[in-house]
């Protein structure tokens, strides 16, 4: 089927190791196990030096032999090199030495992370003829998937929980993809998915093109190392859906060492998920390798994922690592999205809340060090979630455009200021 | 008692292409042996070698994840609908 596999060699089961051909395929037709793209690494190591990278527009593409196109992107090619912000002033709130935001709130063209998948997945699916694309999603991988199929003409499809926020759906409707509503959770969601895959010929991203969709996460862990310097950082904090984020973030680091693009060093990957949602965490704390599926009940309906498919591999990552798990209530979770907002003024949704969250309990119990340095994926953009906030934040002070009254509101808080 | 089964992709070549199978069954585990006596071969790729559902293969039915039941002892009645699913999708 495909002449030109670029770097690519197969996909290969990471249960029972059968090799599949480079198609639209995501479990081993054996044991469902999950495939996954293995790579010609020799043949990368030819072609990919710092001096190439640095070499390339600052975009996740400047690492394309480590991502699963056969020939060149076609599909957002603009997204990724986000910010990596040191940020002293939650560092100090936090507790810890040196802490640094890989900020995804701005990623381009939808405002999280997901645009990373979505480009790699949308890319191969046109290599592979598709010309529908789809997806099941809590959220911002609608947003994407719609954004993105927009702009390559494709025609989309995206399944939602009908109960998202507000800014989640216009932001997939605004695209003019067809957006369904399921009445049920991401789950559900997900397992109509699997059943619609299985029946017509569209490329779901998520499912039958998840092999090369997931491997677009990778990007993210490829910027914070060459962000640093090209070093690894010491801890990275990754908020848990699926649990994918976080092992992909793993295989980033794992890649580059053998690449020799960085030195080998220790590096500790750590987890966070609500505790409405948090069937990967609670394993984690108890020393698990296994999870047991929840139902959901959280604000951070973006990680509201309660059969996670990365979930074992999560916890396998972590336990390899190093790592820890936690998990933060929704009080918890506001308290870090104000967190975020008052140090660094930067504004993430509910999943970054999560993040923020667990790093602060990760630090005060000492599993992250405070003497370390540590790297926190934001990934998502609070405009996306205000409902989560909304009445959490204070309310403006309204006045009439009169100076006598502005000064009379600055002495009566200064008063109370002073006797509080 | 007669239930429908839905079969995923991975496991139709087994069934001759079938989508839907409908078998006789009173639980689960019940439904699962029947389908190895018609289809042979098919138990192996729902069940690992300790008789449990392989962790990458999920069970509903009428739509309720088998694991938020009692798993194969699940008991059927008339008409309802099991549907195989890999796990490994979303996120």
């Amino acid at each position: 089927m495909d002449k030109q596999p670029g770097f690519m060699k197969a996909l290969k089961c990471r249960e029972c190791g059968r090799e599949y051909p480079l198609t639209a395929t995501h479990v081993c037709e054996f044991d469902f196990g999950p495939l996954e793209v293995v790579y010609d690494y020799d043949k990368i190591k030819g072609a990919l030096t710092r001096a190439t990278i640095e070499s390339r527009r600052k975009s996740m593409w400047r690492y394309r032999e480590l991502l699963p196109t056969a020939g060149e992107p076609t599909v957002g090619l603009e997204v990724g090199f986000t910010p990596l912000i040191k940020a002293d002033r939650l560092a100090k709130r936090l507790g810890i030495r040196e802490l640094w935001i890989k900020n995804d709130t701005v990623n381009y063209p939808t405002l999280s992370f997901k645009d990373r998948v979505v480009s790699v997945a949308l890319s191969r699916a046109k290599e592979l003829g598709f010309t529908t694309v789809a997806c099941a999603s809590t959220g911002n991988l609608a947003n994407s998937v719609a954004a993105n199929a927009a702009s390559a003409g494709l025609k989309s499809y995206v399944f939602i929980p009908s109960d998202l926020e507000t800014g989640k759906i216009v932001n997939s409707l605004v695209y003019g993809a067809n957006v369904v509503g399921i009445k049920g959770h991401y789950d559900e969601v997900n397992r109509l998915c699997a059943e619609i895959a299985g029946k017509y010929g569209w490329a779901f991203v998520n499912v039958n093109m998840r092999p090369y969709y997931a491997e677009g996460s990778k990007s993210m862990g490829y910027e914070i190392a060459e962000q640093l310097g090209w070093r690894l950082p010491q801890h990275t904090v990754v908020p848990m859906a699926s649990g994918s984020l976080l092992t992909k973030i793993q295989k980033s680091y794992q890649e580059l060492t053998k690449l020799g693009l960085v030195t080998d060093s220790k590096y500790s990957v750590h987890g966070a998920q609500p505790t409405g949602c948090s069937p990967i965490s609670v394993a984690q704390k108890a020393g698990l390798d296994f999870f047991k599926p929840v139902k959901p009940n959280t604000i951070a309906k973006s990680l509201a994922i309660g059969t996670p498919a990365d979930g074992f591999y999560a916890l396998k990552v972590m336990k390899e690592t190093g790592g820890a798990a936690d998990d933060v209530t929704d009080d918890e979770i506001r308290e870090g999205i104000r967190l975020l907002a008052e140090c660094e003024g930067i504004f993430t949704e509910t999943a970054g809340g999560v993040t923020v969250g667990v790093a602060k309990k990760l630090i005060a119990s000492g599993k992250i060090p405070s003497s370390d340095s540590a790297v926190l994926c934001i990934t998502g953009n609070g405009l996306k979630t205000l409902d989560a906030i909304m009445g959490h934040v204070g309310q403006p002070r309204e006045i009439r455009p009169s100076l006598r009254e502005f000064e009379a509101m600055l002495e009566s808080e200064n008063k109370s200021a002073i006797s509080a | 008692m007669p239930v429908n089964v839905r079969i995923p992709t991975p496991l139709r070549k087994l069934t001759n292409e079938a989508e839907l199978v409908q078998v006789n069954a009173a639980t689960i585990g019940d439904a699962i042996a029947e389908l190895q006596n018609r289809y042979p071969g098919i138990q192996d790729r729902l069940v690992d070698e300790n008789g449990e559902v392989r962790r990458f293969v999920n069970v509903y039915v009428n739509e309720e994840d088998i694991r938020f039941l009692q798993n194969q002892q699940t008991p059927l009645k008339d008409g309802d609908e099991i549907s195989i699913i890999p796990a490994i999708a979303g996120g």
